[in-house]
């Protein structure tokens, strides 16, 4: 069963929201909902998690669903496992992109194999919370884009919401979903605002959707960098360039139907991510499309990235991210006639 | 570092353990005799109705692990990692769970999964290469054998923890190995489960080899047991091919779990007869004097002559095991020469719970290969006829 299977609750009056709130709202409406559903990681509790995403729920809900863990995250994968084993559906929060990797071996080898390891006797409803990506000033380890890893491997369904509306609607959804879920959330994201009527719908979370028609182009990103792509394409109006914006919402599975059929509509596609280029999720993005609309592509398919370095420090970070000028320069690069 | 750097390491003049060599706790001894009192810990001899119990599953479990590796020898299964002379070990965790209780083996617990009920063919798919896990995990109640060292033991915990906060009294056993234990998911395992006080019981069978490397290479402690100390849970350091003590400690130790007293870190101290797996040669890293010393410690013959000894056994007895343990092993022959079909788009089947298109694009282009095959293939056969 699947959040769109339920009966619609009844709509709450309109409230600005920041995403970070609502995903906050997105977890107690769970919680409210569903008594298997827990909360457990490393300062989730009375702190209310570094990012204040589960600010409040300790003390509503209390220690025997929301818990502060032992400081190891391949700990609370792998106990989150087990309870996913005994009827629970673990919320679990890596507190950074970066610190998640001591969890990779609980997540690549169990979390994304069991249910084909048991022929689907165990499945593991479990949702793995990471802040990811950079643009918050942040020290070494604090702003890493990990999709790739986590998109390579099957077995897992790896999504990321741009906006306050998806990010309350894909984290309900990844909640009640029967499959393990990354949730990506995209930390210079969280403070956005957006004004909502909880419990809020937005498209199923295994689709991308078309935020901003355009007719030349299409613009493909993801969590962090949509609101670089729209504002790409806000620029590229005065220089008479109208720019289709794909927000993929998931990267695994990725949903060919929507993006295929923008690409076979503009001709032309770029796309947008913060990590590295080399053996990055655009790679992926770039020659699927290839293979399956070649025919319909008046160009390469480009991608706009991060350089293949390490994650910069603070000061140097604003030359490594993608900017709209630098995603301009990129599509002028191609013969236009 | 070359490894000789490590080697002149002096660490013996660094390290000095307050503590005196430990003796394993043990209710039987080598020899078949009731141990003293004061190597028993405080612990009771189980009944004799229980210890021939023990004994019988000991000696079936044995004669199948004994087969199964004749088999692999074969050709027949792909791999089996043996536990023969672990058998008091693995009969006395399954012994110790009730019927609601989860155990998260590994690879070579196959004997504690026939002890538990599940059929030979079940337990030997994943070896013969028919699926990765070939038995109902949820109807045993039995995890997937897991293959990376420590992960399942976190699941226990997790699994232990979601009982205690369901208020049910579900206890989970994992099984570990000695050199598991020098991996952080050990740690992070008996860390998690003593700070959230979880019912879950870490049975470590110290075979003394890590495939080929020993126990003194992985840690500088006296014993595994002693680490309970570090995270806060009780320890038992037992002699682990005595299968009484081995009985009477984990039996315990699971009903402390469900009476909601926490974890328990058990060390039995055994010895892995057989090669890690048949790819393996122990003669290149280990003395063959030690087998002789461990074939003299066998946790069978030592019940055997206890059983006796106290009036328990029978030579009628031993003759009715033996002749279960002789079909059992007839059956696994059986099972394991008939020929077990595969199916190539089950491959696709179980990966997720939610349909995804690109997968079923994928699974119908086997298909199609398949059925191109199969119409290739009857096109040679008839032109053959002809």
């Amino acid at each position: 069963m699947t959040l769109h299977d339920t009966e619609p609750a009844p709509v709450r009056a309109p409230v600005t929201l920041t995403m970070a709130a609502a995903l906050n709202a997105a977890i107690q409406d769970a919680m409210r909902d569903d008594p298997t559903v827990v909360l457990f990681g490393e300062d989730v509790g009375p702190l209310g998690g570094v990012f204040r995403v589960t600010d409040g729920l300790y003390a509503e809900f209390g220690e025997s669903r929301v818990s502060d863990s032992p400081l190891a995250e391949s700990g609370i994968v792998g106990t989150a496992i087990g309870m996913a084993m005994y009827g629970l559906r673990p919320v679990v929060e890596m507190q950074f992109d970066a610190f998640s990797y001591p969890a990779f071996e609980q997540i690549v080898s169990h979390v994304a194999k069991m249910r084909n390891r048991t022929r689907g006797r165990i499945q593991l409803p479990l949702v793995i919370r990471i802040p990811y990506a950079g643009d918050i000033g942040g020290v070494e380890h604090h702003s890493d884009s990990s999709e790739a890893y986590w998109a390579a491997t099957p077995g897992l369904t790896v999504v990321s919401p741009s906006n306050p509306a998806d990010a309350y609607s894909m984290l309900r959804e990844a909640i009640s979903s029967d499959d393990p879920v990354i949730f990506l959330e995209p930390k210079s994201r969280y403070w956005a605002k957006a004004e909502l009527s909880l419990p809020v719908r937005t498209a199923p979370m295994n689709t991308a959707a078309v935020l901003r028609e355009g007719t030349d182009v299409t613009l493909i990103a993801y969590g962090p960098t949509v609101k670089t792509a729209l504002a790409t394409a806000e620029l590229a109006v005065a220089e008479g360039l109208s720019i289709e914006v794909v927000d993929l919402r998931s990267l695994s599975p990725f949903d060919d139907e929507t993006v295929g059929a923008s690409v076979r509509k503009t001709s032309r596609a770029a796309v947008l991510h913060e990590a590295a280029q080399f053996g990055g999720y655009g790679a992926e993005v770039a020659a699927r499309l290839t293979e399956r609309n070649f025919f319909h592509l008046a160009a390469p398919i480009l991608r706009i990235t991060g350089f293949d370095i390490p994650y910069p420090s603070p000061k140097l970070e604003e030359y490594f991210l993608p900017t709209p000028d630098r995603v301009l320069a990129a599509l002028g690069t191609w013969e236009w006639n | 570092m070359p490894h000789h750097c490590v080697m002149s390491l002096n660490v013996e003049s660094l390290v000095e353990s307050p503590l005196t060599a430990p003796r394993p706790l043990r209710l039987i001894d080598d020899t078949g005799r009731a141990a003293s009192p004061d190597e028993a810990g405080g612990f009771a001899l189980p009944d004799p109705a229980t210890l021939l119990s023990l004994y019988r599953r000991m000696v079936v479990a044995r004669r199948f692990d004994v087969q199964v590796t004749a088999l692999t020898r074969q050709g027949r299964l792909a791999t089996y990692p043996s536990a023969l002379g672990q058998e008091a070990c693995e009969i006395a965790a399954v012994a110790a769970l009730g019927a609601e209780d989860w155990l998260f083996p590994t690879y070579r617990d196959s004997i504690a999964l026939l002890t538990r009920g599940v059929p030979p063919e079940h337990i030997l798919a994943s070896f013969r290469g028919d699926w990765h896990s070939g038995y109902d995990q949820n109807a045993h109640r039995i995890a997937p054998q897991a293959t990376p060292l420590a992960t399942q033991a976190l699941h226990a915990v997790g699994l232990a923890t979601a009982s205690k906060l369901k208020r049910d009294t579900t206890v989970a056993l994992t099984l570990l190995g000695d050199g598991a234990t020098s991996e952080g998911d050990a740690h992070e395992a008996f860390n998690f489960a003593a700070v959230w006080q979880a019912p879950v019981v870490f049975l470590v069978q110290n075979n003394q080899f890590a495939i080929s490397v020993p126990l003194d290479k992985q840690m500088r402690c006296r014993t595994i047991a002693d680490k309970a100390i570090g995270y806060g849970m009780p320890g038992y350091f037992v002699d682990g091919n005595d299968v009484a003590a081995m009985y009477a400690v984990t039996a315990t130790a699971v009903q402390n779990a469900r009476a909601g007293h926490g974890p328990t870190l058990i060390e039995g101290l055994t010895y892995r007869m057989e090669a890690h797996t048949n790819s393996d040669d122990p003669s290149r890293y280990r003395d063959a004097g030690d087998l002789e010393i461990w074939r003299r410690r066998d946790p069978i013959t030592r019940l055997d002559t206890y059983l006796c000894e106290v009036g328990a056994l029978s030579d009628a007895e031993r003759a009715d095991i033996r002749a279960e343990a002789e079909d059992l092993a007839a059956a696994t022959r059986e099972c394991m020469t008939r020929s077990a079909p595969v199916d190539p788009l089950e491959l696709f089947d179980h990966v997720y719970a939610t349909p995804r298109a690109a997968l079923m694009e994928q699974r119908a282009f086997l298909a199609a290969e398949l059925a191109e095959h199969a119409a290739a293939s009857i096109t040679a056969q008839s032109e053959e006829i002809r």
